[in-house]
Formats: structure tokens, sequence, C-alpha cells
């Protein structure tokens, strides 16, 4: 056997992969090879880190050493310095925001600390096409566990009593879900996994799927002898090319090894695993457009009941869980409901993987413990807001959630306590804002995106978003007029009530949010044609301080519509006609003499 | 291999786990000065022979490196860190002294005192 | 065993049957809830909305139209939040409807005004602009004016499901969202067969008949031509429904007494060409059978079904009847025999026919229909534009008369008047085809196991030792099923009906609307009574057919039948 004394993780996420780090691996081994150190030293190809704004990322093991934003001029000298001459390279390591001190290892930055990594255990530590590599950490037990040890009603027991949740948007209890599968009468039946990952920003399902598919696949299986399936689909967006790789590699491994196929650990379970490219429409993430879009028809959801659990793929029984909710499974058999209950809320157990953007510092996936603080996440996990601005509000749950103000930053998050306050779970997307964020304009851009996405089948949703955009696209102009807040809050709760499916029924979510928070902002637009963040263009002006303009002429000459005349050495003026409000003149100004309102 | 019982995949597993020492190790750890002093003494050939020691005895144990810690005239410097035990220092270590230190303490727990340079609480 | 549940609807306890739609509960307690996209078992989907109301324990609203009820369930049909639910719904159907409500096809039978006036809905919010979308209107039978399209999907379903011609379905998503042909080029270049199974379903003005009363009329008025009109079997027991009678009415006489008010020069019933189908179909099949032809012969006289043989099963074109339709047949007879015996100048003839089909149009503008030298029929119009041909000539339907139809193509029997039903043809052809083989009378003519609403229907028939299998589909998907038994050759024939409406003309594209499985079936029960009620009820003892055949074609199957009574079909793209 080969021994290595070292192993050199390179993520090769797609994060890390668009910010280069495929040369990096190229680099790094034609490195290893000049300094003779090929024999000694093994590189690695990982999934995601999650800290993606800091990648590409390099770990060096066995101490852990974590690399951030390693470009591939930079490999020499990890190769030389670190690895030969055992001097980790300071320079590339992570800095932390406060202290402004290197932090060497990846269990002590901010952005880790905090964490409790469970689906993403895996993700970033071993090769993901290398199935050994998972087995290693204990993978494909809990299958055996289950297969071996427990019926398939105890499986459901164990899941029920842990408390999990549905990971991908309502928070349905998963081993009930899996009871009424099982319950189901049918001579065939199927599994299937929801990896139509479709909240902008969210990418934690990608991340499982390039990471750790293995995770996923033991988890289905698991499910498949739950519910009594022996097939099972993976539906997953045609845009994740590398997740599907890897599926595809994880998929071909686990039959190879007998851990997919017939006579699973001799126990008579048989379960095979299929893929199915879709074409990455937001409505079928929803369960029952997804199985039509499996079936090869128009991606519509469908009235329920029935449910899948009783009438789902080609009519057949069928149990619909998202990626992270699958990727759970395999640990809470291995380690027991008990360990997985005790972490988290009262009603919401585990951990939960939030996909951090915005105007946050450290972007990227973080899974926290359920009734973890929104402060802690976005301060300490986040490490606070870009150029140290005030934080506004957090949307949370993507464009069918909503945003959470300031004031209730301490709110433990849950399900639940989502719920109360207006947003929602969702698949965990966390859009932090700053005080230049306005929230009409937010409201607007959500309802936008569900209303491009809405597949047009019922009519509140198809309907009644475009109105409600329209009225909200007139208010961001200028043009809101008394009564239009009351008509949003009427329609939105007619949708809400009336819609078919959930992408209908919580498009308006952002609305309803936005107007509990933050409905001054709404009467400022409409009433006094102001917009206090001074984001719509068309309520907002810049002018020119006289007594502060030196008529140097620098504003005039990098204006691209020639809205701003004057001599020199005397003050200007802007042509509030012309004026297409890009910033341009205020940003070059080196005087403060332009002002916007 | 086909996987068909729970010791199977045991059997799988540690074979895996060999494999990826360098990441999964809780146990013992064996760390050697890397620095330019170190490598002019010769730690590169101490290195291979404590790679070539453990791979043939199939070990678990860490195998790391480290930039000069300032005892430049004893190089070859290698640590050796038990669980629960004194971080060791031996001093001018060679490739003999390797097959002696891993025979002796690395598996069996005795010090091997004659070399020894350093003894710290970790 | 179905269970019984047990629910309370506005505080009204009840017990239903398992199965039972909170919809159909209501009703059972005498309250209407609204509904629009729902059509009974053919667009169950519940996708409108209006029908929504409150369930006890629900997160939402629930759509009262495909909701079962459950044990204990209790619902409220007008909560606040229901009422003001179902309103905005509405409102938003409405909103971006068009509102030429006064010029409408629809205008006095819209299924949507109707709900909007019970809805009590006196003013449409949010100021939408009005849907404005092309209008299709590139074929012959139907016209398709998308803005007024409101996205129930009863004609996709139809069309889908019912029929599986798949010529429409929904294009883009969300507001975007229009129903429409592949790559949206318009019925023609679509497998659209024309039959108008979606006209007949649409709730609004969206889906029509291609307007042909204004060719009529100009006809009618001009002194030099000589306007004739032939009327088809099913729509004697149709047509009084567009001018307020129960359905299943029988109004011959009243309909040719008012059509002669309205101008016509001569009023025929193809009842008469009927009878003459039967003499020349009933041969060919005898000739196919003695000489061993292809087998099983397949009706040609629905002309959906003919263009969607010729589209979808091009490789049954040779067991498809060479016989023409009797809406053809009759034109090309009026523009030869009769122009001969009467002295008429063809050219000058303007022949008219009342179908209770959309289809037919398609049919009478086939190229090949102009075997007379002329187009053999000029205008067709389906029932509701024949209602409407009587109501706009200011004729009072109340104080009409009977009346006879005109000779010599007044005479009809039995055999022909049960062709609007299905199964008719079949029965009709086995009534003559009897007494042909045999040679003696024929007892019962009643073969009831050829009639009936079912969609596929089978029977074997013994003349002169001979059992004889024949089969009788309705609606295209029985259709298929049938075809694809016989591609399989799971299914063996020798005789097969098909019509592509489901109850035959009955049912037909070009009925008056509502046309529900009540009014089809009370419809059917007319053709059978009318058939009672005539002395001859044979197509062979039709004695204007017998004087054809000994004055003009000789003979069925002759040189002259062949030239002007059959036809031949081709392939058609998908």
């Amino acid at each position: 056997m080969q021994i290595y004394r070292g192993h050199v993780l390179v993520c090769a996420g797609t994060g890390c992969v668009s910010s280069g780090s495929r040369k990096v691996k190229a680099e790094m081994e034609k490195q290893l090879e000049a300094f003779k150190l090929e024999q000694e030293i093994k590189v690695v190809e990982t999934g995601c880190h999650g800290f993606c704004e800091m990648g590409p990322i390099v770990i060096v093991y066995p101490e852990g050493i974590f690399y951030c934003q390693v470009k591939s001029e930079d490999v020499k000298e990890i190769v030389e310095e670190h690895l030969l001459k055992g001097r980790p390279v300071k320079r590339l390591m992570f800095k932390d925001r406060i202290t402004e001190e290197m932090v060497p290892h990846y269990n002590d930055i901010d952005f880790y600390k905090k964490q409790n990594r469970i689906v993403l255990r895996n993700c970033g530590f071993i090769n993901p096409e290398n199935i050994k590599e998972y087995i290693a950490r204990g993978g494909y037990e809990a299958l055996a566990k289950a297969l071996t040890e427990m019926t398939p009603e105890q499986v459901i027991e164990e899941v029920k009593a842990s408390g999990l949740r549905g990971r991908g948007g309502g928070g349905f209890p998963t081993g009930l879900k899996w009871g009424f599968a099982r319950a189901a009468k049918g001579d065939k039946k199927y599994v299937i996994c929801n990896a139509d990952e479709g909240d902008p920003g969210a990418f934690m399902d990608r991340s499982i799927l390039e990471g750790d598919p293995h995770a996923l696949i033991e988890g289905m299986a698991i499910a498949g002898y739950a519910i009594g399936a022996d097939e099972g689909y993976i539906y997953v967006r045609a845009e994740y090319p590398l997740a599907i790789k890897r599926l595809k590699i994880a998929i071909a491994q686990a039959h190879e090894m007998g851990l997919l196929g017939e006579d699973i650990f001799r126990s008579g379970f048989n379960f095979k695993l299929n893929i199915k490219e879709g074409a990455g429409a937001f409505v079928c993430g929803e369960e029952t457009a997804l199985i039509a879009s499996i079936e090869g028809r128009r991606g519509e959801p469908r009235v329920r009941p029935p449910f899948p659990a009783n009438k789902g793929l080609w009519g057949k029984p069928s149990n619909v869980n998202n990626v992270e909710t699958f990727a759970n499974v395999s640990k809470i058999i291995a380690k027991g409901s008990q360990w997985y209950a005790s972490m988290g809320t009262e009603k919401s157990k585990g951990t939960k993987v939030f996909a951090l953007t915005g105007k946050v510092k450290n972007t990227g996936l973080a899974e926290v413990t359920m009734g973890l603080t929104l402060r802690e996440i976005i301060f300490d996990i986040g490490g606070g807001i870009i150029n140290n601005k005030k934080f506004k509000a957090v949307q949370i749950g993507g464009p069918s959630g909503g945003c959470i103000p300031e004031e209730l930053l301490d709110l433990p998050i849950d399900y639940d306590s989502l719920i109360q306050a207006g947003a929602m779970m969702g698949s965990g997307g966390l859009v932090v804002m700053d005080e230049d964020t306005c929230m009409v304009e937010l409201a607007r851009f959500f309802l936008n995106f569900t209303q491009l996405e809405s597949c047009g089948k019922c009519t509140p949703c198809r309907e009644g978003t475009k109105i409600m955009l329209d009225i909200l696209e007139r208010i961001t102009k200028g043009e809101g007029k008394e009564g239009d807040i009351e008509l949003l809050q009427s329609l939105a709760e007619t949708i809400k009530s009336t819609a078919l499916c959930g992408l209908g029924q919580t498009a308006p979510n952002p609305v309803l949010a936005t107007l509990r928070y933050f409905r001054d902002e709404y009467e400022a637009h409409i009433k006094e044609k102001r917009c206090p963040a001074g984001v719509c263009s068309a309520l907002t002006s810049y002018t020119i301080l006289e007594d502060k303009c030196k008529g140097c002429t620098a504003c005039a000459r990098v204006c691209p519509v020639q809205a701003i005349s004057g001599e020199v050495k005397k003050p200007h003026k802007i042509d509030s006609s012309k004026c297409i409000r890009c910033g341009a003149c205020m940003e070059t100004c080196k005087f403060s003499a332009i002002i916007k309102k | 291999m086909i996987i068909k019982t729970a010791e199977d995949l045991k059997k799988v597993k540690e074979e895996a786990l060999d494999e990826a020492t360098a990441r999964i190790n809780d146990g013992t750890q064996i760390m050697v000065g890397m620095g330019t002093c170190g490598i002019a003494a010769g730690a590169r050939d101490v290195m291979a022979k404590i790679m070539e020691e453990v791979g043939k005895r199939n070990l678990k144990v860490a195998i790391t490196w480290t930039g000069c810690i300032g005892m430049c005239e004893k190089e070859v410097l290698v640590d050796v860190i038990r669980p629960d035990s004194k971080r060791i220092t031996y001093g001018n270590v060679t490739p003999q002294v390797v097959q002696r230190i891993i025979t002796e303490h690395v598996i069996n727990g005795n010090i091997v005192e004659d070399y020894v340079v350093g003894k710290l609480d970790k | 065993m179905t269970m019984s549940i047990n629910i309370a609807i506005n505080g009204q306890k009840l017990t239903v049957p398992e199965g039972t739609t909170i919809l159909e509960a209501a009703k059972q307690i005498g309250i209407e809830i609204p509904t629009l996209c729902h059509l009974k078992d053919t667009n169950e989907i519940g996708v409108c909305r209006v029908c929504v109301v409150e369930v006890k324990g629900a997160r939402n609203l629930v759509p009262s139209c495909i909701t079962k009820v459950t044990e204990g369930m209790e619902i409220t049909t007008n909560s606040p939040k229901a009422r003001k639910a179902r309103e905005m719904v509405m409102n938003l159907i409405l909103a971006t409807h068009p509102k030429d409500c006064l010029t409408c096809d629809r205008n006095g039978d819209c299924e949507l005004r109707t709900l909007a006036d019970k809805m009590g809905i006196r003013k449409i919010d949010f100021g939408a602009p009005v849907k404005d979308l092309p209008l299709d209107d590139s074929n012959p039978s139907i016209i398709r004016d998308s803005s007024k399209c409101i996205l129930c999907r009863r004609c996709v379903s139809v069309c889908n499901e019912v029929q599986k011609v798949s010529a429409i379905g929904l294009i883009n998503r969300g507001i975007g969202t229009t129903v429409g042909t592949a790559f949206d080029r318009g019925l023609a270049d679509s497998p659209c067969v024309f039959c108008g199974q979606c006209v007949s379903v649409c709730p609004t003005g969206a889906l029509t008949e291609r307007f042909n009363l204004r060719e009529v009329w100009q006809a009618l008025n001009d002194p030099d031509k000589h306007v004739v009109i032939q009327t088809a079997p099913a729509i004697r027991v149709s047509l009084g429904e567009e001018l307020g009678e129960e359905p299943g009415t029988i109004v011959t006489g009243k309909m040719v007494g008012a059509l002669r008010k309205v101008g016509f020069d001569k009023v025929f019933d193809t009842d008469f060409t009927a009878d003459l189908t039967i003499m020349e179909e009933g041969h060919e099949f005898l000739q196919r059978l003695t000489e061993k032809g292809k087998l099983p012969l397949i009706t040609s006289c629905s002309p959906g079904w003919v263009k969607y043989v010729e589209t979808f099963y091009p490789e049954f074109l040779d067991n498809v009847s060479s016989c023409k339709s009797p809406q053809q047949m009759f034109g090309a007879i009026i523009k030869t025999y009769y122009a001969e015996k009467y002295k008429i100048d063809p050219a000058k003839i303007y022949t008219v026919s009342a179908m209770p089909c959309t289809a037919k149009k398609f049919e009478a503008n086939r190229p090949e229909m102009n075997s007379s030298g002329y187009r053999d029929v000029d205008a067709v119009l389906t029932t509701r534009e024949l209602g409407l041909l009587i109501k706009e000539a200011g004729v009072d339907w109340a104080s009409v008369e009977d009346s006879q139809f005109d000779q010599p193509f007044g005479e009809g029997t039995g055999a022909g008047i049960i062709f609007g039903s299905s199964g008719g043809v079949m029965e009709a052809a086995l009534r003559t085809l009897s007494e042909v083989v045999t040679g003696k009378e024929l007892k019962n003519l009643d073969f009831k196991g050829v009639r009936g609403l079912e969609g596929i229907k089978e029977a074997e028939v013994t003349l002169n030792g001979q059992t004889l299998r024949v089969a009788v589909a309705n609606g295209l998907a029985n259709a298929k099923k049938v075809l694809d038994g016989l591609k399989n050759k799971e299914l063996d024939y020798h005789f097969v009906e098909i019509m592509a409406c489901p109850g035959g003309c009955i049912g037909g594209g070009g009925q008056p609307r509502p046309s529900t499985p009540d009014t089809k079936q009370k419809r059917m029960e007319a053709t059978y009574r009318a058939d009672k009620g005539l002395p001859r009820r044979k197509s062979h003892e039709n004695p204007a057919v017998q004087e054809i055949y000994k004055e003009f074609l000789k003979k069925p199957l002759g040189e002259k039948s062949h030239h002007l009574l059959h036809t031949s079909y081709t392939p058609r793209n998908k």
C-alpha cells in the first residue's frame, strides 16, 4: 500500500472551480513532482467547503492548515515552504476580520467555529469520487444496520423519534411522510430525491451532491427499505453538471460494491437509482410538478390530495424528500434518534444548512444547530455587514420567504419561529441586507422572480402575482396611489389562501413581510414620493451643494448624459430632467459636494 | 470487492482508513523537523525511512513535519506524540535510529532514552 | 362497499357516499357553488379556483369541485373569507378579459358572463390591460381567439384525453401562458381534426365555429340563386335547444317550416343520402366480403374521424369506406341529378347544409369535393348557426307550423335518422344487409347491442350462416383503442363504425351548448323515437333511393356512383 505523509485537499466544488481550483490542482501536481514529493504527498479533489467566497480553498493535512484564495502562482511556495520544509505559508491563511490575525486552522476560523457540520460532515474533507473515502468515514454503516438489524417499521420509528423535518421548505416531519408511503398499497413504490434546488442564492444541495454524493445515496436506500421501494429517482437540474457527474460516478461505485443493486447486505432488499435531469423551472421543486416532469409532462403541480405517498410517480406510491433531508438520515440511523433529537429546539431538531449571501462579510454555506439566533449566524459566522454598514433586514427562505428586521435578530431560528415572524425556513437562503436596501424594491424583486416562475396553471398565481407586481412597479416609480397598500394586502391574502401549490401560496410572502415590518417605506414611496433608502431611481435626485463645489469639472466629465453643466471654478448644476441617476458624479466628486435625496 | 455483510464493510473501511491516515487520525503522531538545517542534516532520508517503516507495518500514525525549532546542532529532530503521554523529542536521528523509535516507542510505548533531547507536556 | 361519510355544510349535517366531492355534496342540500373550469369526468383539475370554500382546520381554502369529503368535515361555503376569495379570483379572471360582450359570439350563452352575474360582480378592479392576442382563423372550421381564453383548460383536456388528438396544449408559462398548437402555427397546420369538441366545452367566446351565416344570407338575397338546404339527421333532435325547447324535443316539422320562412327555395333531408350511403356502403361491404377485399370495412361519414385516420393511422386508409359522407353525396347529387331533372343551371344552385358538426365545414372545403363540376356543398352551418339564422330572420319559432321536406329528397327512413346516434350507421347497414343477403324480410329491426353512449360497443350478427363481428366506437380515444387493437391483432372485426364525437353526431362539435352526457342521452333517445315512428325504417325501402338508382345511378357501386358518391383519402402529417 502506498502511504502518504500528507494530503493536499483541493476544493473542486463549483464555486472553487470557477475561481480557478483546477489550475491550482494541476500546478500542485507539477510542483510536487518538481520537488520529488509526489510519492509522499497526495493531492485529493474534494467537494465544497462552504466558504466559497474564499476560494479556491486548499487544506493541507495532517495539520489541517487552511489556505484561501490560492492562485496557481502561490502553489510553488506552498510546496517548497510548507510541504517540503514544514513552514506553513502565513500570507495565504485566512485573516480574521476583527483581530486581523492569520488563522491557520480551519476549525478556528469564525466562519466554521459556530457551525455544527453533520450534513456537511464530509463536504470538503473526502474525495467524492472515491466511495472508499466515504466508507472510511463510516459510510454505509447505517444502511448495513438498517438492513440487517432493523425492520422497516423500526427505521421509520427511528426517523420519527429523531424529529427530522423536511429540509426543502415545508418542514413536514420526515418519519411521518415515510410512514404514509409505507402504509400505501402498491406493488411498486418509488423514492424520489428533490434536487431541483431553485431558490436564488441557495446551493446547499448542490454542495452535498458534489461533495458527498454517497450520503444522499445511502439516505435514499434507507428510505427505500423503510417504505418498501426498490427504485429511486434523483431529480437534479441540468445546470448542475458537476453534481450529475459525481452522482453518476457514485451510483456506479455503489453498484460495483453491491451497496446498490440486488440483495443488498444479503437482506433481500433491492434498490436502484436513476438520475433525471430537469430543465430548471422553479416550480419543479414542488413535488407534484417534479413528478410530472420526471414522467415527461409539463412541469406543473396538481391538486393534492391524492398525495404522492398514495399516488406519485407513474401513479405509484412515492416518497419525495430533498437532498439535505436524505443526507441527515444515515447519521440518524447510525448514531440513533436520541443523539439527533438532543440537538435543536423543541420542534425543530438537528441542524440546518444556510446559504449566507448578500451584504455580509463571509458568504458561503453554514450548517448550524437549530435554534441559533440570526445574530450569531450573521455576525459571528458571517462576520457582520460589509463596510460595517448598518444591518437592515435578512430575507429568509428565498422568494417564498420573508424578511426579518433588526429587532428580531435575537430570534432563535427554527421552522416555527420563522413562520411566526412572517418568513419561512424554505431551503435555507439567507440574504443579508444593509441600510442601503429599499424594502419595496426588494419585494418587487422577489415577486418579479415568482411571477416569472409561475407555471400559469391556477388563476390566483398567474393573474394575481402579475397584478401585484404591476402595483409594486408603480410604487417604485413614484406612481403609487392611495389604496395600493390595502389592495396589495388583500391580493396577497387571497393568493395565499387560494393558489394551487406552494409556489403560489407563498409568492406573496415577501410583500406581506415587508408590509409588516417596513410599511413606512411603502408610505414614503406612495405619499411623499420618496425612497428612504435612495434606491428607486425615479424617486431619487442628485444635487450639487453650491458651497462645497469647487468647479473642478470632474463630475461634468464623468456624466454619461451631459446632465451637468457649469463654468470652471464655479459651482456646477445638475439638470434633473437629463439625469439618469447613475450616481457616477457623486462617486467622482472629491469634495463631497454632491448629495443624493 | 462486493460487500455482502457488515464484516465486509468493516474490512473495506479499515483499508480505506489506512489510505486516509493523513486526514483521519487521532492516534500517534510523528513529526520531523524539515527546516533547511534539518534537510541539510538528512531529514529527507529520515522522513523516507519513517514512511517506509510506517507503511511496511501498516501503522495508524500521522506523519507531520515542521520547520526549524531552534536546536539546529541536534538535527535531525523527530517528535513522537502518543495520545495521553508527553511529547518526546529525539535528536541526531538517522534512518537506523528511526527503526528503533518505531519498534520500541511507537509500537510498544517504550521511550528510546538514548536519543531523547526533550520531553514536553503537550 | 362504499362507506358513508358524515359531514356538515354551513352547519347542516348530512351523510354522503365516500368519494363525493364538496361540490356534489353541497348540491344535494341545494347549495350551488360557482364553478368554471370544472367539467365532470373530463376536466377535474381545480385550476380556476372560483369554487373555493372554507374547511375547518384546513390551512387554506379548498377547491370544492375536486376535494372529496372526509369524515367529520365541516364546510362553510359562504364565509366572508371564501366569498371574498371567490370574488377576487373572479375579478382576476375578468381583469384581462375583453369587454366586448355585446358583439361576442357567446353573447347570451357565455358561462363566464353568467357566472359573473351570479356572483354579483358589478365592478372589475385592477385596471389591467385587456389581453390582446392574435386570432387563429387559419382553417375553415374553428376560430380560436386566445384573448378571450381564461385558461380553464377544458379544451385541452377534451383534445388530449377524450379525443387523443393533442392538437392543442399549453404554451409558455405564468402570465404568458396560452393555449395553442405546436409552435403556435395555427390549427390548419396542426393535427386538429376539427371535431369541435373544444368549441363545445369552451365557457367563453375563445373557441367558436367559423361563421358562414353571412354567405348564406348573401345567397338567399340573390334572386339569381336557387338556394337549397339539407338538414342532418341529428339536428332535428337538438335544434330546439337553440330556440328554447327542452333537450330531446323532435322539431323536424317546425324546422322545415321555419327554414321555408327564412327563404330557402328547397328544404331537403340529409336522411335521403344517409339511405344512399347505406346502399353504397352496404354493397361495398358485401363486395369486400365475397371478393376477400380488405376488412374490416370502416365507415366514413364522420369527417373528423376521416381526418384523424388520414393523420394518425394512414395504414388503415384502405379499410375506410370510399363512400363520401351523406353531406357530400347530397351536394354532388343536387348539382347533377337534381339540376338535370329540374332543368336548373347547376352554376346557379347554392347548396347549404345544416350539420351538428364543425368538421363538416372542413370537409366541404376539401379540394376533391367537386365531382359535380362545382363545389358540391357551398356553405355549412352548425346547429347553433342554424338557430341563429332562424332568429336573425325574425321567425317566431313558437308560431311556426309543421311542414314537410321538399321532394324529391324529402323522403327519409328511420335508418337514415339513426345515423345521428353512435351505432346508427351500423344498425342501418345491418337492417339492409340482412335483407339483401338473406332475401327474407327482417322481423326485428332493433339491433340494440350497438346503441347507447358507451364508447366501444361490439356485436355479432349471423347472416346466412356466416357470423359477422361488428364494432362501434365513438370519440376518438375509443377509435384509437379499436385501431390499436386491430393493429396488434388483439381485435378482429368485419365491419366497424367510427364517429369522431362522443355519442356520435348528437354530441357533435356544432351542437347546442351545453352538450352534457344528460342532454346527449335525451337527443339519442329522440333519434330512436323518430325512427320508431316512421313507416319505412330500412334504407333500401326508400322510394326516392329506388328512383334515383332507376333513373340515374343505375346500380350501387356503378360508374356514376363511383364518380359522384365515392372519394379517396390522403395520408397527412401529424
